[in-house]
């Protein structure tokens, strides 16, 4: 079994190219019409620019819908200023928000950053626009699914968006979707349920996609072992996608049937909802719903943060200039991880009346997992030692990314020990816990990556100013939003409250209700901490000044290709002979050698 | 066809062996292994968990119809894989036909299907006061009332008499009145979920295979290697939907 | 392209036999689909009309999925990847069971809001986050 091969019939090797930048095989086919080229375009970039827009779109939607939340949060039962006025009954009674809206918010504002955001913007964006680029590769091997895959995404977040229009509003049973509540919500839940079939259909069209491009695909000489982490990242991601989100897609299903056909898959026997006692057969599990989501969605937020572990450490190794640190370590430490995600969802649940057997089991497989994060932690943090670092913008935000990493893993750990997950559960301790890790955490990496692979999307090179300005502001605000969390938290600070002066505690505590105030404030000015990010984005890609082929000097393939790659990528597929950070190896002439230069 | 050359679309990887098509069915079907696992994992847990749950005689199912349509389903299976065959003798004459007979199978499954949902639907109970179910069928139906005949049981003589039931009552639950829909209890929720979200899977098969067939001179002519492969996946496909009933009929039918 | 047609020539006595396979593994599948059928009519006591229902369907199983879907002589990566699968699929299928199961047994109740039900240590009412 060979691993090389000189393959003679013709499918195999892209052709050389025509002239300068020109696809491969421009002569092949008629130039798309705009339509082709633009919208239902198969080439991966141009669906990984279609995902990153839409996402970010996506996130700062939901970003704004919690910055109303948190209105009523600081000062409960006012008038919203402004649009409170614009609002319409459904939604705010004389400008104060209803509570019934507050949850819609709670329960949008969750699924949209998770579904809608994050994970196509980390998957769906940068895997898609930098992956096949990073081995080499023409395109991802089903370019037509590719496709498919973001317009059903498309089409997912319209109907989560159409369903704020919907007779009752949107869902408001919590991103989580428990029965029996949400069994018994307005249609919005329904829509909901609609809007995640499709949202998961993607999902497994792109998880596909990507397994097969990326054991298939990989050019002459580029082994496993001399990926880029960036890629063994987004390797695992698909596979816990793949195998992770049927569940829930069964589970929505049965949601569906119970709320639209009367089934009571999720329904006790003899429940009753002021005071009238539902006409369905009953005998069926709330439990069961629980199962089935965390079975997703706990390798969903092992989703949500491989990407990012991958993007920064493609940063730090190009901006240290040396190799990262335990390159092996890593990769099995994310192939350990990814395994192990499977295993422990049921810490979720601990509250659920489970026996001392299984919850000791799965507490156990939780400490477990906590091992793999800290190698991979403990390998960034040492590749920074005696490094030559560049403090750029993209650094800046994966250097950050590392402590605030840190912490949002850390506090997971009495969450994960069930005793102290008694005090715990379902208190702002957990909120600040999991926004930890995606928001300074992943997003801090997603904004990296944005501004280190923008050169090589556009040519063009964000504003180094504008960009610290960004990124010291959003660090100490964001800060400002999640720190005091715990501490509301580990006051007994309920989750999911409309009104926090119904709380003994916020009465008796002026000082927590200041706290409150002072997290509304905070994410308000990290809203105001993203304009300038917006407006360096739009006015870079018109007018921004354009930059050298491999601003970065890094080693990676996606920067050997031309600057914006073409249709094809490569004029003559690469042939890759060394491992993806040799920088800094002594005795050459330059602090960097490539991996595809022989 | 896309329009750059994606390697290894059709001729196999060197070193895993597989074309990219084939790794991606596969890597598709263990997706499916794990919906039908939380599928089956919930009938489980609910059956498990009931108070009461129907014995397999007593569960109204039409077990020789089922039967039949299992034999169907493992036919069409045969079909398919002859299907590949004769393509890989270059035979394509038949291998439309046995493309063609695997349609027509999957059509039988769901004919059969068909006739068992409805006569589900067709099938109501009324619960009387004291408990007892009061099984039959509706013969008419005004704004007003419905006439219900209940099932002659077993005693010998005239059926009993239809009753008249009226409209406002049963809507508003005053009478309970239903027919044998996935709403009449956990087990017909089951039944009906699992093996309809089964039926689409099949109808999903027949939508690939009726394309294929429609376009098979074509692709012959140009590509004959590709549309084998294409048979080949969508024939593993097939096998994977009737792996699931294999499962499904003894679960729902037998136990 | 004649060494093609070679290797392609040695295949089709290959595939000759193969089909001889097809047939059995179809007349087996049909019989042990009467056999499932059968036993079912002795209404066995239900752990043990379980276990052989799930027996012989693990059989009919792997006859499709080892000759009809060439499992028999498939590549080192399609395995590793159904290996992974069946792996989460048991801890799906047994692992809520068991989350959900009492101290003394696989005996599990749906929670049930009417009273007077809900023995088995579930707590009246309780079931499911507040």
């Amino acid at each position: 079994m060979s691993g090389h091969h000189d393959h003679g019939h013709g499918h195999g090797v892209p052709k050389p190219g025509g002239s300068g930048l020109g696809s491969p095989d421009a002569h092949h086919h008629p130039e798309l019409g705009f339509w082709r080229k633009w919208v239902f375009s198969v080439d991966h970039k141009v669906i990984g620019c279609q995902y990153t827009v839409t996402a970010l779109c996506f996130l700062f939607f939901g970003f704004c819908l919690m910055l109303l939340m948190r209105w009523q949060l600081a000062y409960p039962n006012q008038p919203i200023p402004i649009i409170g006025g614009l609002l319409p009954a459904s939604m705010a009674n004389a400008g104060v928000m209803l509570s019934d809206f507050y949850n819609s918010l709670g329960a949008m504002h969750g699924t949209i950053m998770v579904f809608l955001g994050v994970v196509p913007l980390a998957v769906g964006g940068f895997g898609n626009y930098v992956m096949p680029l990073q081995i080499g590769a023409p395109d991802m091997a089903f370019p037509r699914l590719n496709m498919a895959s973001y317009w059903v995404y498309f089409c997912g977040g319209v109907v989560m968006l159409a369903s704020f229009f919907m007779p009752g509003g949107a869902a408001s049973s919590g991103w989580t979707s428990y029965a029996p509540l949400s069994v018994t919500a307005t249609m919005g839940q329904t829509w909901w349920l609609v809007g995640m079939i499709f949202l998961i259909t993607s999902s497994l069209l792109g998880s596909v996609n990507f397994i097969v491009t990326i054991i298939q695909l990989r050019v002459k000489g580029l082994t496993f072992f001399r990926l880029p982490f960036f890629v063994w990242a987004q390797f695992v991601t698909a596979f816990l996608l793949l195998l992770a989100f049927p569940p829930l897609e069964a589970a929505g299903v049965l949601q569906l049937m119970d709320r639209v056909a009367g089934t009571s898959f999720f329904m006790p026997s003899g429940l009753v909802i002021s005071e009238v006692p539902l006409q369905n057969a009953g005998g069926g599990n709330p439990l069961l719903w629980q199962h089935l989501f965390w079975f997703l969605a706990h390798p969903e937020v092992y989703v949500l943060i491989l990407p990012a572990f991958g993007i920064v450490a493609e940063i730090i190794a190009a901006n240290t200039r040396k190799p990262l640190w335990g390159y092996k370590s890593l990769v099995y430490a994310v192939v350990f991880l990814g395994f192990m995600s499977f295993i422990v969802w049921a810490h979720h649940m601990f509250m659920t009346g489970m026996g001392t057997k299984m919850s000791n089991f799965f507490q156990t497989t939780t400490m477990i997992i906590s091992i793999p994060s800290v190698v991979v932690l403990t390998c960034l943090i040492l590749s920074l030692w005696g490094a030559s670092i560049r403090f750029n913008v993209p650094m800046l935000f994966a250097l950050a990314f590392l402590p605030m990493f840190a912490i949002g893993g850390l506090t997971g750990l009495p969450l994960g020990l069930t005793t102290s997950d008694v005090q715990l559960h379902d208190t702002y301790y957990v909120i600040a816990h999991f926004h930890y890790v995606v928001a300074p955490g992943t997003i801090f990496a997603l904004f990296a990556g944005v501004y280190y692979w923008f050169p090589k999307v556009t040519g063009r090179a964000l504003n180094e100013t504008w960009g610290k300005v960004h990124f010291w502001l959003s660090l100490v605000f964001i800060n400002g939003v999640f720190l005091p969390m715990f501490v509301q938290g580990m006051y007994g600070g309920h989750r999911r409250g409309y009104d926090p002066m119904v709380y003994d505690a916020y009465q008796q505590m002026p000082a927590l209700m200041g706290m409150v105030k002072g997290i509304s404030w905070s994410a308000w000015m990290l809203g105001v901490a993203q304009i300038p990010f917006i407006v360096n984005f739009i006015y870079t890609l018109a007018k921004g000044r354009k930059t050298a082929e491999n601003p970065w000097q890094a080693t990676t393939l996606e920067w050997a290709a031309p600057t914006p790659p073409p249709h094809g990528n490569f004029a003559t597929a690469p042939t890759v002979y060394r491992g993806p950070y040799e920088y800094g190896v002594p005795g050459l002439a330059n602090d960097y050698q490539p991996q595809h230069l022989a | 066809m896309s329009a750059e050359a994606i390697p290894y679309t059709v001729e196999p990887h060197p070193d895993t062996g597989v074309p990219n098509p084939k790794l991606g069915m596969w890597l598709f079907l263990a997706s499916e292994v794990m919906l039908f696992g939380a599928l089956f994992s919930s009938y489980i847990l609910l059956r498990v968990g009931a108070e009461k749950w129907p014995h397999h005689t007593e569960t109204g199912l039409n077990v020789p119809l089922a039967t039949i349509n299992t034999a169907v389903l493992i036919l069409s299976s045969v079909t398919v894989v002859m299907a590949w065959y004769s393509l890989k003798i270059g035979d394509i004459a038949k291998g439309k036909l046995y493309i063609l007979a695997t349609i027509l199978c999957a059509f039988g499954f769901l004919v059969i299907k068909y006739f068992e949902y409805s006569a589900k639907f067709e099938h109501y109970v009324l619960f009387q006061a004291d408990g007892t179910e009061v099984h039959g069928h509706v013969t008419d139906r005004t704004s007003e009332f419905i006439t219900f005949q209940p099932d002659a049981h077993g005693a010998a003589g005239s059926p009993p008499a239809a009753m008249q039931l009226p409209v406002a009552d049963v809507e508003s639950g005053a009478i309970k009145f239903t027919n044998l829909g996935p709403w009449f209890s956990n087990f017909y929720a089951v039944y009906f979920t699992l093996t309809g979200l089964h039926g689409l899977h099949v109808v999903g098969g027949i939508v690939v295979f009726v394309y294929l067939l429609l376009t098979a001179n074509s692709w012959w002519a140009k590509h004959p290697e590709q549309f084998t492969n294409r048979i080949e996946c969508t024939g593993l496909y097939w096998h994977f939907v009737d792996l699931v009933w294999i499962f499904l009929f003894p679960s729902l039918y037998l136990l | 392209m004649s060494a093609h047609h070679a290797a392609h020539k040695v295949d089709i006595e290959e595939l000759k036999k193969s089909v001889r396979t097809y047939i059995a593994v179809f007349v087996t599948l049909l019989v042990l689909t009467g056999l499932t059928v059968g036993v079912a009519y002795f209404n066995l006591p239900i752990a043990l009309a379980v276990v052989v229902a799930l027996l012989i369907a693990i059989v009919k199983g792997s006859l499709v999925a080892l000759f009809f879907m060439h499992l028999v002589h498939e590549v080192k990566v399609i395995y590793w990847t159904l290996a992974l699968c069946v792996v989460f699929f048991i801890f799906l299928i047994f692992v809520p069971l068991a989350t959900e199961s009492n101290q003394s047994g696989i005996v599990a109740r749906s929670p049930s809001l009417v009273l007077g039900a809900g023995e088995h240590g579930h707590q009246e009412g309780q079931a499911g986050e507040h």
